[in-house]
């Protein structure tokens, strides 16, 4: 049942999209950015509940990091100020930074854990930091079960 | 079918819905009227310009160099914040995609469970807890999404907003999450250099005419008068807004909030953003991190390699269905099962939005994207069947 793929190229070329599953966002702390970590019934057997669970809290983190509220934000807020945020058109703020670790991490997750398990998450930023959109996929060859009505609304992803 | 092949490169911000408009290649996003940003603009360089004129040459030389040079000063940052927050992102949130919109509708429809006929389903509002508060989260039926907390749809520009402040016309643009901070020293500055210009004017007429008497004074310099006009008016307006700005910003809401009382009142709920520290409050809304866009204006369109062929899309790579089907709310699909009396009020509302240009017809596994309207109409509907 499991499918298997060696690589994110494979799963790219000869899988086919089954569902999208959405992991909402958490705002019991307010408007910071934090999604739940709610295991979802679909990816049930599809991947331990152990490693969705620390990529969740992974990227928590990291959001977390962006958006703290202290020293370095003064500092940057009060400089960028006094030179009217024109320094913003030369330097990458730090929450830019932070973006760009998250969005290699992902990658990285992807290949090395989702990929094998059929599954593909898409960065937050890409969905308005709405959802963590993981897609699931059934192997093409493998004459897995029928796709869903979704698929057809899945062509104009993009 | 013959591939038409397209040279060239579409970027992300043409194939936006919303009703914004972009310049320098999606690098600016302002909103569709800008007449109110002009007038702005051309109050504020032309004062200034008087001023520079008429003002300045007098006091550099009969008081000091210095007033001009930070006159100068005070209308560049004035300037580089009416353009910051004019030109950029004010945190429009995207649309959802249909995949997401589908799922969403598939979670509502499971939590509102059979409908009694004839009764309006319920209105779409998810709970969230907040600081031991509850917060209401609304439905967007125009973005397919629930609103995050303090996001709010802005009807002249289409979108939902993060953290919706309003919709300002002297700046042309929404202020929201990523421009208030923009948009606050805006006013901050340009009610400095109103008073600035204002006290330099009447130190000037004065300084003046003890020389030469007061009417010689008007007649020498008479951009002063139309200087003093400007700035007598501009005063009280700018002045006063920045006030009630930062008394929001102590209080860490926001204009929407503050005109719909959502905080105040004895049975509703405190703000549960407020950190009830005044110095807190001011810090996080103007020191805090600069939140980037979540638009992407400038990546380019692309195939996503990942799709399966099962539609007969046309080939055009262009021709992205997602603009059509989530810019207008989706007309209820008439079937077999429509009573007759229902389908003409279908056929007007479908007549509203444009067609789409997909080939294939809606998938009927899914349910049909709702509007409030239709969600009343299904219901109806339901009741003539049985």
């Amino acid at each position: 049942m499991a499918t298997e793929f060696h690589n994110l190229q494979e799963l790219r070329h000869n899988a086919s999209l089954v569902t999208k599953v959405f992991i909402q966002r958490d705002y019991s702390e307010g408007t910071v950015c934090r999604f739940q970590a709610k295991f979802p019934s679909e990816l049930d057997n599809r991947i331990e509940r152990t490693l969705l669970g620390e990529t969740v809290r992974t990227l928590n983190s990291y959001y977390a990091e962006a958006e703290k509220i202290g020293g370095q934000s003064y500092l940057e807020g009060c400089l960028a100020c006094a030179t009217a945020y024109i320094i913003f058109l030369c330097m990458e703020t730090r929450y830019e930074k932070v973006l760009r670790k998250i969005s290699g991490y992902i990658q990285e997750q992807n290949e090395k854990i989702y990929a094998p398990r059929g599954l593909l998450i898409t960065d937050p930023i890409e969905r308005g930091m709405r959802v963590l959109e993981i897609s699931v996929f059934e192997d093409r060859g493998s004459g897995g079960s029928s796709p869903s009505s979704t698929m057809s609304s899945g062509s104009s992803a993009r | 079918m013959s591939a038409v092949m397209i040279t060239r490169k579409v970027r992300k911000w043409e194939k936006l819905p919303g009703k914004n408009t972009f310049c320098c290649d999606g690098r600016v996003m302002m909103a569709r009227q800008k007449g109110v940003f002009y007038l702005t603009l051309f109050l504020i360089i032309g004062t200034c310009s008087l001023f520079f004129a008429f003002e300045c040459p007098y006091l550099s030389l009969h008081l000091s160099p210095a007033i001009p040079v930070f006159a100068a000063v005070l209308f560049l940052f004035v300037m580089a914040m009416l353009l910051r927050t004019s030109f950029s992102d004010p945190g429009v949130l995207p649309r959802a995609l249909p995949e997401e919109a589908t799922f969403i509708e598939m979670e509502i429809e499971a939590a509102n469970g059979n409908v009694p006929a004839g009764q309006r389903p319920p209105p779409r509002i998810r709970n969230v807890q907040i600081n031991n508060q509850i917060v209401k989260l609304k439905y967007c039926y125009t973005c397919k999404i629930f609103r995050p907390p303090r996001a709010s749809h802005c009807s002249i520009c289409d979108n939902c907003v993060d953290r919706f402040d309003h919709h300002c016309p002297w700046v042309g643009n929404c202020v929201g999450k990523r421009n208030y901070r923009y948009f606050y020293l805006f006013t901050l500055s340009l009610s400095l250099l109103t008073i600035y210009i204002f006290t330099f004017d009447i130190v000037h007429v004065v300084m003046r005419s003890v020389d030469k008497g007061f009417l010689n004074t008007l007649k020498e310099t008479p951009g002063t008068v139309l200087e003093v006009l400007v700035c007598f008016f501009t005063l009280w307006s700018v002045v006063g807004l920045t006030g009630f700005h930062t008394y929001l910003i102590s209080l860490n809401q926001t204009t929407n909030e503050d005109i719909k009382g959502s905080w105040s009142g004895k049975n509703r709920i405190q703000n549960p953003y407020s950190h009830n520290n005044i110095i807190k409050n001011c810090c996080e809304v103007l020191c805090g991190p600069a939140y980037p866009s979540v638009l992407d204006r400038r990546g380019l369109m692309q195939e996503d390699p990942l799709v399966s062929a099962t539609c007969a899309a046309p080939a055009s790579s262009s021709s992205n269905p997602v603009p059509q089907t989530t810019k207008t709310t989706a007309p209820l699909i008439p079937n077999e099962h429509t009573p007759d009396e229902a389908k003409p009020g279908i056929a007007a509302s479908a007549e509203k939005t444009p067609s789409p240009k997909e080939e294939q017809p809606p998938d009927t596994k899914i349910p049909p994207l709702a509007t409030p309207e239709t969600d009343a109409e299904t219901s109806i509907a339901k009741d003539k069947t049985h």
